[in-house]
């Protein structure tokens, strides 16, 4: 069976397993029943996971540049995709990227920042429609932004007409356009969060004079920051890959996002430019991912408290 | 965007204090001061309330120098309500709650109010401004050259980025015109030694390698002759002579016709936005107008659209429901794997298995497309040796390779999910379901999978919701391809609903359309909201907000 001699060698490799070395102590059989046949399941998940990565990234590093080329995973390492990448005019990378720090930095940190009012607000105070507030941002989350591309395009280009500074083909108008997906969902986990911090270290701050703008900012925040670097990382990760109302609004190359730019990169010709692209796109995961990874703790325990509040 | 104030105002009879006569208008009386920081938050509130308000009189400016009266008026009332919240004593929550409120208001609450309202009009390519500028806009471009009109010279010549013309008539005068500007006598051009005027003083003079440089923008220039369109305007091909052009098509504001001037045919009011001869045939620039539940009925009987449009709506349904399937059960099968204490290497592998969910979801789709690409694709050019399988350009394949893509995407997060759920579950059922001779099977069915399912749901269901609108992993693997071959637009099998708003709203080669696109986007709206509705029902989840 072939699973099963996998499985032997896979024991042997990666666990180092008991069964070599002490086989009489523990069948095979009983092992691999209990825990080998998981180091299968992890292995080919793996691969799963990764080849794609490392896929990319072979071809990154393969200034041999077309689809075809990168086929023969790390046959060659050069440079030259990211040379080319940073030297063509018509396509500003590092602008691009500039612009999507821009954009994703000020856009989540300014829905961290009015969810983390607006929890406040839904969590420490009872006031009317609160209830109904609740609801209503939980069926508005229902309503991806996207779907009214056509009405934000619209709207932009009357604003442009006002003042241009925050119409079409202006960054602020975006960061605006985003800002108003800022409530929804991050309101929601935030609230659940908000609630697990005890009501009693408000009332024994406001005892002692604190306002509620000090007990906000000096005691919640401060307990809070795990939600508010999920909630910050989460909406970062989305608004680097937002295509739809970013490609709708910035028109021109310089002030496009990544999401934007790299798409026209393989739109028309796919197979040429490839080993650029996966230059461009190796450089605009990296921070993502490494960020990910780095807070992957917070994520995974931000997403189970939303898990297990519903 | 209005900042949180800093500090309730203390409320009492007093003097005003200085720091509060900064900001807008009226403003409430202050009292002395309680709390020891008080003043410098009162402070802080006043500044910053006040840079709002500057920066909303600016606005409140350019909407009345625009004469844009619908808008001055709600922008006002917006500021007014700003302002109440922030100086009034009492109402906490809206002071933290107005500023993400007033986003959420106006870019999603009225963009989805305002896409109601477009569905119900033919807004689009054609069709985006009222019939006075329709009328102009057909008499501008409908222009032929006048037959043997005298030929003007011309020099090309820039103020700011506006480009202008100077021209010289053949009796020696100098006239000066943009396309804004119709033409007005400038006695004082410079002239050169052939009598041709090629400057004036505060403007520059292209040169000749700036002129080619230039062409696209030069060849645009349509300088009107008078105000009245039915004169003609001027227009050069080369930036040094200029000829005079007529409309072809003359427009009668008493009979509201237009009257090709060579073959005489009359064009008029369709009645459904555009000029239309008596064949039908339509002028290209039309005006919008409200045309009730045209789209509505155009998509679902218009024979373009309507075989694909049921195909699309189906593939969304399969789409969707297959992604959280799948990504459901794999996230939950490899939960169930790791969930165990002693397993060596788990981290690792957690790790490794969650890197899809952290790379840019826009970036997977096109790097799939490249491993899958029939023709010179990782998978069929490597691993399957130089097999030539069309996983994105056969109908059914492609629906795979999506799905399995998305999968790709998916999987990481339900894992985590479900490892999270797993874990919240109380360990003594386990416990006691096996004292009392449970099998592990038969607990995980009937005690571990009910419960789980209950936390979980909710989160089933937007996810459900999310891939109902899931536009990058389609858009960037296929496209929407391979397309329908039984439709002259844009639309493959692969395409779901929203990919196909894009394409009707801002796709290429066909016209933009956006009244069917807003139309399209309701039906969504309304599907998405019926389902979401029917199993938040269902799952309860309703009942936990208190």
């Amino acid at each position: 069976m072939s699973v099963r001699t996998l499985a032997d060698t896979k024991e042997t490799a990666l666990d180092g397993g008991p069964s070599p070395l002490a086989p009489a102590r523990r069948p095979f059989g009983v092992w691999f029943k209990d825990k080998g046949w998981r180091h299968v399941v992890g292995i080919v998940t793996t691969i799963f996971a990764v080849f794609p990565l490392l896929y990319v990234l072979s071809a990154a590093l393969d200034s041999n540049g077309t689809l075809v080329g990168s086929n023969g995973l790390f046959s060659r390492f050069d440079t030259g995709n990211f040379v080319a990448l940073f030297s063509d005019p018509t396509r500003p990378f590092g602008r691009w990227f500039v612009n999507t720090l821009v954009v994703g930095t000020v856009t989540s940190a300014a829905t961290v920042f009015l969810g983390a009012m607006a929890a406040y607000a839904f969590s420490r105070m009872r006031f009317k429609g609160r209830r109904m507030g609740l609801l209503t941002l939980l069926l508005l989350q229902m309503f991806p932004q996207l779907l009214a591309v056509v009405a934000i395009f619209l709207l932009l280009s009357g604003i442009s007409q006002v003042i241009p500074a925050l119409g079409l083909g202006s960054q602020l108008g975006l960061i605006m356009v985003y800002l108003g997906g800022a409530l929804g969902v991050n309101t929601y986990l935030m609230y659940g969060f908000f609630n697990t911090v005890p009501q009693s270290l408000d009332e024994a701050a406001k005892i002692d004079g604190a306002s509620h703008v000090q007990i906000f900012f000096g005691i919640i925040l401060r307990l809070v920051t795990p939600i508010l670097a999920v909630v910050g990382l989460l909406a970062f990760i989305g608004i680097s890959s937002e295509f739809v109302i970013a490609s709708v609004v910035l028109t021109d190359p310089d002030s496009q996002t990544l999401a934007v730019g790299l798409y026209s990169y393989v739109a028309q010709q796919r197979s040429e430019n490839w080993g650029v692209f996966a230059a461009g796109a190796v450089i605009a995961a990296i921070p993502v991912m490494a960020l990910f990874l780095f807070l992957q703790k917070y994520i995974v325990s931000g997403l189970t408290a939303g898990s297990v509040k519903g | 965007m209005p900042k949180p104030d800093l500090r309730e105002l203390p409320a009492t009879q007093g003097q005003p204090s200085p720091e509060q006569s900064v900001g807008s208008g009226a403003r409430p009386t202050a009292k002395p001061v309680r709390h020891p920081d008080s003043l410098k938050g009162t402070i802080l509130k006043v500044v910053l309330l006040g840079l709002v308000d500057a920066f909303a009189v600016y606005i409140l400016m350019m909407l009345f120098l625009s004469q844009s009266w619908p808008a001055l008026a709600v922008s006002s009332l917006v500021v007014l309500a700003i302002n109440w919240i922030y100086l009034r004593k009492g109402g906490l929550p809206a002071k933290y709650l107005a500023p993400g409120v007033l986003f959420l208001l106006v870019f999603q609450v009225l963009v989805v109010v305002f896409s109601g309202y477009i569905a119900f009009t033919n807004y689009g390519d054609g069709h985006n401004s009222t019939k006075e500028d329709a009328i102009s806009a057909i008499q501008m471009t409908a222009q032929k050259r006048v037959p043997d009109s005298p030929a003007y010279k011309a020099s090309v010549l820039t103020k700011g980025s506006d480009f202008y013309l100077l021209f010289t008539d053949p009796s020696g005068k100098a006239q000066l015109g943009s396309s804004e500007d119709p033409l007005t006598e400038v006695p004082e051009a410079g002239k050169d030694s052939t009598g041709k005027a090629t400057s004036l003083a505060g403007y520059q003079t292209l040169k000749f390698q700036e002129i080619v440089a230039n062409q696209q923008e030069i060849l645009k220039i349509t300088v009107p002759v008078s105000d009245d369109p039915a004169d003609g305007t001027l227009r050069t091909a080369d930036g040094s002579t200029a000829y005079q052009f007529k409309p072809a098509l003359n427009y009668d504001a008493a009979t509201d016709t237009f009257t090709d001037t060579d073959t005489g045919s009359q064009y008029r009011d369709n009645g459904k936005g555009a000029f239309a001869d008596a064949n039908g045939e339509t002028l290209a620039t039309g005006w919008k107008i409200d045309v009730g539940m045209d789209n509505f009925v155009r998509a679902f009987t218009d024979p373009s659209l309507r075989g694909p449009l049921l195909g699309v709506i189906l593939w969304t349904f399969t789409f969707s429901i297959a992604s959280v399937a799948l990504t459901f059960v794999m996230g939950l099968f490899l939960a169930i794997t790791f969930n165990r204490e002693d397993l060596r290497g788990k981290k690792a592998y957690r790790i490794l298995m969650i890197l899809p969910y952290a790379f840019p979801a826009f970036l997977s789709g096109l790097v799939w497309s490249g491993i899958l690409n029939p023709e010179f694709g990782w998978l069929n050019q490597t691993l399957l040796g130089g097999a030539n399988i069309g996983w994105l350009t056969d109908p059914v394949l492609a629906k795979i390779s999506v799905l399995v893509v998305n999968v790709w995407l998916g999987f990481p997060y339900m894992f985590l999910v479900c490892t999270g759920a797993l874990q919240s579950l109380p360990s003594e059922i386990d416990e006691a379901a096996r004292m009392d001779g449970a099998s592990a099977w038969r607990v995980f069915r009937s005690i571990k999978l009910p419960l789980l399912l209950v936390s979980v749901a909710p989160l089933l269901i937007s996810s459900f919701a999310f891939n109902f609108n899931n536009f990058n992993v389609i858009y960037m693997l296929t496209g929407g391809g391979p397309r329908f071959a039984d439709t002259d637009r844009d639309i493959g099998s692969t395409d779901i609903l929203i990919t196909l708003v894009y394409k009707v709203a801002f796709g290429q080669g066909t016209g933009r359309d956006y009244g069917l696109a807003s139309a399209l986007a309701i039906i969504i709206f309304i599907i998405v909201a019926t389902i979401s509705a029917i199993s938040f029902k269902q799952t309860k989840a309703l009942e936990d907000v208190n």
